[in-house]
């Protein structure tokens, strides 16, 4: 038995401890002083997103108020991006419009991965016959085209906020599984999931202490990318009519309505949306490969 | 600990395996799986392990000494052979069943790296198998039994808010000895401890390890390619080839006069610490790789790469026997080779 033997090889018994709340502060840190664009990126996602939640605050005007003296106005100080034909505010449409496509975002981002989770660990860590199913039923579904699909569901069940949600959770849970079971394959092969079915643990615990942790990077670079693939989708939908139905202002909706019509006499009608879609899909998609990058080489960020 | 207390409950050995088998079939396809062959990982070992023994298993990479090992914690399942656990056959055993038993047998890894959850503190890691069990007690007393385990192995306790990457190789299989300890084991089956560690540690931890061995009564299967290292740990060696063994004897008799060619040159392949000895010593090295476990060769499997080898030597496999060939029941040494009272031939 030997104390001295230990201390020797150990660095320096009072050398700071590493805490989970400072590995995300390392790993903001060096988002920030590594991929400023990445940072940028969650700053803008943020700022569109703080304007989803405070639409309701910060928009001037109601976003069915009409004035109608004031139709198809160019931007000003009264009506900061101009008015539609209806002398409707388009600042105020805009703002509520990304609400609507950052619910959208996140209830069907989240979902996603939710699902993805679930089917590749599952898939991953069981293997055997419980993998070839699902990856199988995966491949399935891959098969179909994501916008097909998604227009055939919903001329099915009919648009609406919830069943855009819900189609776009399943198109992108299921093909995003992939991923997952991959990241879980990589860490099944790791000698502490044995270790911890040496020590006595059931799979779920496994699953749950082991695989789960250590797969939660490709977890959070999944989810980020997701966000913008919707916030696209759901823009699509709506372009077609088949997003959430008017007069709930969207950006999709407003692009193929109103800004479609009137593009040459009030072109401000198409550039709010069209501009705030790019943005903050151009936002979340850099943020999205800058965190991919961080995290990747051997995951060293969160470690 | 109450280690020592258990041991020696019940008469007879701690483990004891029958003609262990573990077979790997090599396939091809998915769905319609086309057995191409069979990899023969473990092909027929038996031992035993008494209680309060260290036994010592050797072999190039590859033999199947780990494979051994996790075929007796059930991680992998024998293709054949029986595995007796403190009188108690378990090679049926659903894992279920073996839940509650996998508490008196833990197994220490090769890799310090990839044996420990990076995302865990050490506290964690020390404290995990006692949460998997409900044993421990409320959260204050699993961390005093984590301080202690610490001290035990020779950490600083005010370490456990660490996580493994912030201690060296040596400290990170230190937590992994006092995970294992922490469930008061009967067994403890080392797969190459300290082969990834730097020579300097590797004596340390060997040390942590008998010393262990003799205050807890622990019983220690160590498994290793190192030579040194067995022959100071361990009272009884078996030597593995291609997934059996060829030679089994107490320390003294297999380092002093080892009867299997194979053997023969493991230990010539061990360098001596004096460099004038050393270099005029010319040891007879090995020609050739070792088989292919897949395509073993017919008779002796050892054979191809035999410096005395024989025409039967490739017809005929010889089997695990005592020697010397007496009737003289409980034989101190077992032999698997033709020609095991041939004399060595003589050094190059």
């Amino acid at each position: 038995m030997s104390a001295p033997a230990a201390s020797a090889a150990a660095s320096s018994p009072d050398s700071p401890v590493a805490p989970a709340r400072a590995a995300w502060r390392e790993l903001a840190g060096r988002l920030v002083r590594e991929k400023p664009l990445g940072a940028a990126g969650a700053i803008v996602f943020a700022l569109f997103l703080l304007c989803g939640l405070l639409a309701g605050a910060l928009a001037p005007y109601g976003i069915n108020e009409t004035h109608l003296a004031h139709r198809l106005e160019p931007p000003s100080l009264t009506f900061l991006l101009g008015t539609d034909q209806l002398g409707r505010d388009v600042f105020s449409r805009v703002l509520h419009g990304a609400r609507l496509s950052m619910i959208v975002a996140l209830l069907a981002a989240g979902f996603s991965t939710v699902i993805s989770v679930v089917l590749g660990l599952l898939s991953g860590y069981f293997g055997g016959w419980v993998d070839q199913l699902t990856q199988r039923f995966v491949d399935a579904w891959m098969v179909f085209p994501g916008l097909v699909l998604l227009i055939g569901a919903i001329s099915i069940v009919g648009p609406g906020l919830g069943q855009i949600v819900v189609i776009l959770s399943l198109l992108y849970g299921i093909a995003g599984s992939r991923v997952v079971r991959g990241a879980a394959l990589g860490v099944q092969g790791q000698t502490y999931t044995l270790a911890a079915r040496s020590l006595g643990a059931r799979p779920l615990y496994v699953l749950w202490r082991h695989v789960l942790p250590n797969v939660m990077p490709v977890v959070l670079v999944l989810f980020t990318t997701r966000l913008g693939a919707v916030i696209l989708a759901e823009a699509g939908l709506s372009f077609l009519g088949l997003g959430v139905p008017p007069p709930a202002p969207t950006w999709g909706g407003m692009l193929s309505g109103d800004g479609r019509t009137y593009m040459y006499v009030g072109p401000w009608l198409a550039i709010a949306p069209g501009l705030s879609l790019t943005a903050v899909v151009f936002a979340v998609n850099v943020f999205g490969d800058a965190l991919r990058d961080l995290l990747d080489p051997k995951m060293r960020g969160i470690r | 600990m109450s280690g020592t207390a258990r041991s020696g409950a019940r008469p007879g050995p701690l483990l004891e395996l029958k003609d262990l088998r573990v077979h790997f079939p090599l396939g091809e396809g998915l769905l319609l799986r086309r057995t191409r062959g069979v990899l023969r990982a473990v092909d027929g070992i038996s031992l035993r392990l008494e209680r309060g023994e260290t036994y010592g298993l050797v072999g190039e990479s590859g033999c199947g000494k780990s494979t051994t090992a996790l075929a007796i914690l059930r991680l992998l399942e024998p293709t054949a052979g029986r595995i007796v656990f403190d009188g108690e056959e378990i090679t049926g055993w659903s894992q279920r069943r073996l839940r509650p038993l996998r508490r008196r047998m833990q197994m220490i890894y090769q890799d310090p790296y990839g044996s420990l959850n990076p995302r865990m503190k050490a506290r964690d890691l020390i404290g995990e198998p006692l949460v998997i069990h409900g044993l421990g007690g409320d959260r204050r007393r699993r961390r005093d039994r984590v301080d202690e385990l610490m001290q035990r192995v020779g950490l600083l306790p005010e370490m456990a808010d660490r996580y493994p990457h912030e201690f060296s190789g040596g400290q990170r299989q230190r937590i992994g000895i006092a995970r294992a300890l922490a469930l008061e084991p009967d067994l403890l089956v080392c797969d190459e401890p300290v082969s990834a560690l730097d020579v300097s540690i590797q004596a340390q931890v060997v040390n942590l390890l008998a010393d262990l061995q003799r205050e807890l009564g622990l019983t220690i299967l160590f498994i290793a390619h190192d030579l040194s290292v067995v022959r100071h740990l361990c009272r009884r060696i078996g030597v593995m080839y291609l997934g059996r063994i060829v030679e089994e004897a107490d320390r003294d008799t297999l380092f002093g006069d080892p009867r299997h060619p194979y053997t023969r040159a493991l230990l010539d392949a061990v360098p001596v610490p004096d460099p004038v000895v050393e270099a005029a010593r010319a040891p007879r090295t090995l020609r050739g790789e070792v088989p292919s476990p897949a395509r073993p060769p017919a008779g002796c499997p050892f054979h191809p790469r035999c410096p005395i080898a024989e025409p039967r030597c490739s017809e005929v496999g010889p089997r695990l026997e005592a020697y010397p060939r007496r009737d003289a029941a409980p034989a101190e040494r077992w032999v698997a080779c033709h020609l095991a009272d041939a004399e060595p031939a003589p050094s190059l």
